[in-house]
């Protein structure tokens, strides 16, 4: 009533400038939304040269990458074809053999060591757990490479590739102890971190009762998390496996340093070492390639890796999206 | 909805709680009568929860002992110089104030811009759709690799309007400056950060809000002057985990920075110069004395890696800290509140 009047115009620009920055917040997201798609975008056009010439083959297998990613650097094409001529398949096999190795790997390890870190650690252990994960997820990759470029590859050259194993393919490859295994046990240690996080806050989440009623019935420690704990988290186990496999495709600098550096298909069918030889991922091979983006047809090839990158990122984004849905229902956050 | 799903869970706590605690936290595993199976697996989970343990210690002890082994004060005076010799390649200030800049420049910009944008999520998103969709691609955002942003970040930047951040096109430049790794950095570091903020916002309680309102304030001074102040904390270590990721990340900084050996401005404006010149950080240091990159000397790469691992460390300490003062809570829900490594969506 009393002093309305004078609240009045107070009220009046105060909801004003409220409006306008909701408009300027506002436009900040367009902004950002913009940005996104405008990457998105760009790197396609930037990439459908080279798609647009090979075709589906683009992720066929043909010939020796390097040799392609060298002659067209060269300005040479590879006998009767065109500049653009490439065939990804070893980098998309690397690609796909390390990111399985590393997040199978690591479904494993961290499920286990979340259940260690949730029900079994005693309460110091627990303490010395928790900084120990964050220190490995805040280990910078460049300093993972390292140690697996001067003290792990090393040591696996030395140790477990015997010289009859490095006889029997002399002729198709050169093995040395940057190779796939090298590059995977790094790989797991990296996404290991994000995995046991989601999981065990997962975990954490899962309402108590229920397990309670399960030690009631007399059933064991170990068979109420299996069948209980799990079984209720298994939506958020999934989100991280979905997680962990990006962080584990997107990753190049430790890749590019410790996984053998040759664009080679290492082949399963030859036994153990399978494991022993080189491979390199597409995120390492543009990173390894990046001197070439001045060169037209270079660049479309390396912008043809990063879509596909990009597009197999997003498709991921997607899928831990749609994975963590059935979570919502106990409400539980991950 | 989320406090209706959480109401039963406290109520039949009061009565049975002599029984509850007991158990869910029996006095001692008693693993004796389990079944063979149940037992391996008892065993595998102290297992990897002792090989983790081993293993980062194992990363730290390395580090330090070659960090020790080859660092000197020296190396953080000198610049680098090419020379074959590791006694003669210099040491490593020019990547160390590289550091610096492109954490700055980063940060500078992913900051407000995070926390503008959390604050439009979680106190106005309107239009619902926006708001939505702006959520999901930050979302995607995180998820892009970094390679990727890096030579999105070079397309963008080569375009001539835009070739004033860099030595321009006239050099037959790519775009390669510290604006441009800065820039694209912050795209990075922008996900934690508006990660971060989102969710303290969404935690604070309304009452609060509900105050501000009564007192005739406006969303966008409850905003500024209410609800940002409370999550401080949260904000901040968002902030250092973004720098964190800005810090670690290589392939950025050799596609938009160049990594060349010395930081090279251009032109003779002082801060402007340096600014649009190429550089190096710590990280693609470290790279290009490592056997991958062309420099080869190992023990150059180990020092400079163990600065850059102490770097990384204390910021990790600092995001620690910052989220332990943030609220009390029970003891399981603290130490695990601590494993949020990323604010992995909701």
């Amino acid at each position: 009533m009393f002093g309305g009047a004078q609240q009045q115009p107070g009220a009046r620009t105060g909801a004003r400038s409220d409006q306008r920055a909701e408009r300027t917040l506002g436009a900040l997201a367009v902004t950002v939304l913009v940005l996104i798609a405008l990457m998105a975008v760009t790197v396609l056009i930037k990439a459908w040269p080279s798609f647009s010439y090979n075709g589906l083959s683009w992720f066929g297998s043909g010939g020796d990458v390097d040799t392609q990613l060298r002659l067209m650097r060269e300005g040479t094409p590879v006998g009767g074809h065109g500049l653009l001529y490439f065939r990804a398949w070893p980098l998309v096999w690397g690609t796909l053999l390390t990111t399985l190795l590393a997040v199978l790997l690591g479904l494993v390890i961290s499920t286990l060591a979340a259940v260690f870190l949730t029900e079994f650690a005693p309460a110091p252990v627990r303490r010395v757990l928790d900084p120990v994960i964050r220190l490995l997820a805040a280990v910078p990759s460049v300093i993972y490479g390292l140690i697996g470029i001067l003290a792990l590859a090393p040591w696996i050259n030395q140790h477990l590739i015997s010289n009859a194993r490095k006889q029997s393919v002399i002729y198709v490859v050169q093995l040395n102890g940057a190779n796939l295994a090298t590059a995977t046990l790094i790989l797991t240690v990296m996404i290991l971190p994000i995995m046991v996080a989601i999981s065990a806050s997962a975990l954490t989440a899962v309402p108590g009762a229920w397990r309670e009623g399960s030690a009631a019935l007399g059933v064991n420690r170990w068979r109420t998390i299996w069948r209980i704990s799990l079984r209720t988290a298994w939506p958020a186990i999934a989100a991280a496996t979905v997680l962990a496999t990006a962080r584990a495709l997107g990753e190049a600098v430790m890749l590019a340093m410790v996984s053998g550096g040759r664009g080679f298909a290492a082949n399963p069918l030859d036994g153990l070492t399978f494991l022993f030889e080189p491979v390199r991922p597409l995120a390492a091979t543009i990173f390894q390639e990046s001197e070439g983006l001045t060169i037209g047809p270079v660049a479309h090839t390396i912008y043809a890796m990063g879509a596909v990158l990009l597009v197999s990122a997003t498709m991921l984004s997607l899928a831990g999206w749609a994975v963590k849905q059935p979570l919502k229902r106990y409400g539980i956050r991950a | 909805m989320a406090s209706a799903a959480l109401t039963p869970a406290p109520a039949p706590a009061p009565a049975p709680a002599p029984d509850a605690r007991t158990v869910a936290h029996p006095p001692r595993e008693r693993t004796s009568s389990w079944p063979l199976v149940d037992r391996v697996c008892y065993w595998l989970c102290w297992a990897t929860g002792i090989g983790l343990c081993v293993i980062a210690l194992a990363i730290v002890l390395f580090m330090l002992v070659k960090g020790i082994a080859y660092l000197r004060p020296s190396l953080f005076v000198e610049s680098p110089a090419p020379s074959l010799h590791q006694s003669q390649s210099g040491g490593f200030r020019d990547p160390i104030v590289g550091t610096l800049v492109v954490t700055a420049i980063g940060t500078a910009i992913a900051a407000p811009m995070g926390v503008a944008l959390a604050a439009w999520l979680s106190e106005y998103r309107r239009p619902a759709w926006l708001a939505r969709s702006v959520e999901s691609a930050v979302e995607m955002l995180a998820g892009v690799p970094s390679i990727v942003l890096a030579i999105f970040g070079l397309l963008v930047f080569s375009q001539g309007f835009l070739a004033f951040l860099s030595q321009g096109a006239a050099q037959g430049s790519l775009g390669e400056s510290f604006f441009n790794a800065g820039i694209v950095m912050s795209l990075l570091a922008l996900p934690l950060i508006v990660g971060a903020t989102h969710e303290a916002l969404a935690q604070v309680p309304d009452r609060l809000r509900e105050a501000s309102y009564a007192l005739g304030k406006t969303r966008v001074t409850t905003i500024r002057s209410v609800l940002l102040p409370a999550i401080r904390p949260s904000i901040a270590s968002g902030v250092v985990l973004g720098m964190g990721r800005i810090i670690g990340d290589t392939a950025i900084v050799t596609i938009l920075l160049g990594a060349t050996l010395k930081n090279e401005p251009v032109g003779h404006t002082p801060l402007l110069g340096a600014l649009r010149g190429t550089g190096s950080t710590l990280t693609s240091y470290v790279y290009n004395n490592s056997p991958a990159g062309e420099g080869n000397a190992h023990e150059k790469a180990y020092a400079a890696a163990f600065v850059l691992l102490m770097i990384v460390l204390a910021l990790n300490a600092l995001v620690t800290r910052l989220s332990n003062g943030e609220r009390p809570a029970g003891e399981r829900g603290r130490a695990l509140r601590a494993l949020r490594l990323w604010p992995l969506g909701r």
